[in-house]
């Protein structure tokens, strides 16, 4: 089929792909657009300048960027163990990795609170030790780096299997240790990847919701995050604020995968491009 | 590409036990206990009383309304995602690259997000809402319409993304033979093309479906937490534990998890065995 001939019948689905896709995810963003700005650009920088609103980003920021952290380097060492290494169980650690995608997030913050909750199962071990979980960051912590648990993974796996081994043995074959091994020929080529992983960890680490609001309880000023800040502000009709947090918080995750998606393709682009010479 | 040095590793020497070892540690403590906590706590007082749960009046509507909603959602977005990627793979038109990056969006808008723009669209007190309401009479916002359009909005990428690859490395030479042999495009499509994409369709859809089974962000602001009404799953397990009623937030903690998770080993099954992309 000439894709340049379009009969009357393509054109037909690609109108009506087109009129979807504006209804169904560019209108609702023009909506969150025009009705933050509806009182004026001055009240959605007062609502965002607000020292409850910047108490609640400081803590959400603070948790994904420690989340991203951990999950770069426990999330990288786990592709990495699920690629290189062979053992039994190795099929079911792969699938307990899904197991967040498939959760909801009230789930997850309810299994929290099970165990770290009044009556918690851990409570015995961490109560003497004077930790407070539920209620408090560390149940925030935790409960983000469940749900945000298989990006780094899931990123990685794929980059890990097509390493270019012949390197590594040459390495090793020239008296490399281990470590220059990783450093100079392994973190190289994983570089783009962890990257793009670490964006998309910080992403959903900033957007989560359900479960920190169960395992968190949203107590202003003290485990409010962004997203229960949102969520307080539509509660009790103050929707400037809710809206300008809103639209705050959706901007700057689509901008920062956007800006992780262009690095990524310009470094395919180069790749090809390096394969094409080598080629010639 | 198994060489020699590919079977020392099965030897692991102690600093690769040790990295073994702590990421077993990791994906143990943070995923394998909560889920056996749970599936304890669930069964706690047996089969029986879990049974008895969940088939509470209030309970019982929470799951068939999260089941029903998912189910149209899923097949909505199994036809218009199957539209979409044939449109941006086989068509050419102004703002195709445009239309292709909108597709990702819904991956990195937090669902929240998503919720907050359904209300301002929809929303009861917003101009296209009260024209719906009161010119059709119908109502999105607090009611199911707003509970389907958000799973749409969520899960619109998964069916399309899933598709996109299989189709554009599909071979056209069976569809240029039809074509030279006078056969009209619909036919060529229902007898080439779609058996080709029904394993990634039919993997992308349950994903999709496995996905919106415990959606709640968007769900809750859009649905409003009415019991009977608008109540879903996820929702009524908040609910739950904010009232103290363990019982019944660990019962249905687990069918949405069983729910979930069956269907998503169905993808992973269906995806194995017939849509594995070279």
């Amino acid at each position: 089929m000439n894709p340049h001939k379009k009969g009357l019948g393509a054109w037909g689905i690609i109108l009506l792909v087109v009129l979807y896709t504006g209804v169904l995810i560019i209108v609702p963003i023009i909506a969150l657009i025009l009705g933050a700005f509806n009182e004026g650009l001055a009240a959605v920088l007062t609502a965002l300048g607000s020292r409850v609103f910047l108490d609640a980003l400081w803590l959400s920021l603070k948790i994904a960027l420690l989340v991203v952290a951990v999950q770069t380097l426990l999330g990288t060492l786990v592709a990495w163990i699920i690629v290189r290494h062979n053992f039994r169980g190795k099929a079911f650690l792969k699938s307990l990795v899904d197991v967040p995608f498939a959760m909801s997030p009230v789930v997850v913050g309810y299994m929290l609170l099970l165990l770290f909750g009044r009556n918690g199962f851990l409570n015995p071990i961490i109560e003497p030790l004077g930790i407070k979980v539920a209620f408090a960051a560390p149940g925030i912590f935790l409960a983000t780096l469940f749900v945000s648990l298989p990006f780094m993974v899931k990123e990685m796996i794929p980059v890990i299997e097509n390493l270019d081994r012949k390197q590594e043995y040459a390495a090793e074959t020239l008296g490399a240790s281990s470590w220059t091994i990783f450093w100079r020929v392994i973190f190289p080529q994983l570089r783009t990847a962890l990257i793009y992983g670490m964006t998309l960890t910080f992403a959903r680490a900033l957007g989560e919701f359900g479960a920190v609001l169960v395992i968190g309880g949203g107590i202003q000023g003290r485990t409010e995050t962004t997203t229960m800040y949102i969520f307080r502000s539509l509660d009790e009709r103050n929707f400037v604020e809710a809206y300008s947090a809103a639209i705050l918080l959706g901007s700057f995750s689509v901008m920062i995968v956007l800006i992780a998606d262009w690095v990524k393709r310009r470094e395919e682009k180069h790749q090809s491009r390096d394969e094409s010479v080598e080629r010639v | 590409m198994e060489t020699s040095l590919d079977h020392n590793q099965n030897k692991a020497r102690p600093p690769e036990l040790l990295l073994r070892a702590s990421g077993l540690l990791y994906i143990g403590l943070m995923i394998l206990v909560p889920l056996i906590v749970i599936l304890q706590d669930g069964l706690r007082q047996g089969i029986g009383e879990l049974i008895h749960q969940v088939t509470l009046p209030i309970a019982r509507s929470a799951i068939l309304l999260t089941l029903w909603t998912a189910s149209l959602m899923t097949v909505i977005n199994a036809f218009m995602g199957l539209a979409t990627a044939y449109t941006l793979v086989r068509f050419d038109f102004p703002g195709k690259r445009v239309l292709n990056a909108i597709i990702d969006l819904p991956l990195s808008i937090p669902s929240l997000v998503t919720g907050v723009m359904l209300v301002m669209l929809y929303g009861p007190q917003e101009a296209i809402g009260r024209f719906l309401l009161e010119k059709f009479n119908i109502q999105i916002i607090f009611a199911k319409p707003g509970i389907v359009l958000a799973l749409l909005f969520i899960s619109f990428p998964f069916v399309v993304r899933n598709i996109q690859p299989v189709l554009q490395d599909l071979d056209q030479t069976q569809e240029r033979a039809a074509a030279t042999l006078g056969a009209k495009p619909w036919t060529i499509f229902r007898k080439i093309v779609l058996p080709a994409l029904i394993p990634p369709l039919l993997s992308g859809s349950l994903l999709s479906f496995s996905r919106a089974i415990g959606e709640f962000g968007a769900v809750v602001i859009v649905a409003g937490n009415i019991p009977l009404k608008t109540q879903t799953g996820a929702v009524y397990v908040l609910g739950a534990v904010e009232s103290e009623n363990r019982l019944g937030a660990s019962a249905v903690s687990l069918i949405l998890i069983g729910i979930a998770f069956s269907v998503l080993a169905l993808a992973n099954l269906v995806h194995k065995r017939w849509g594995a992309h070279k």
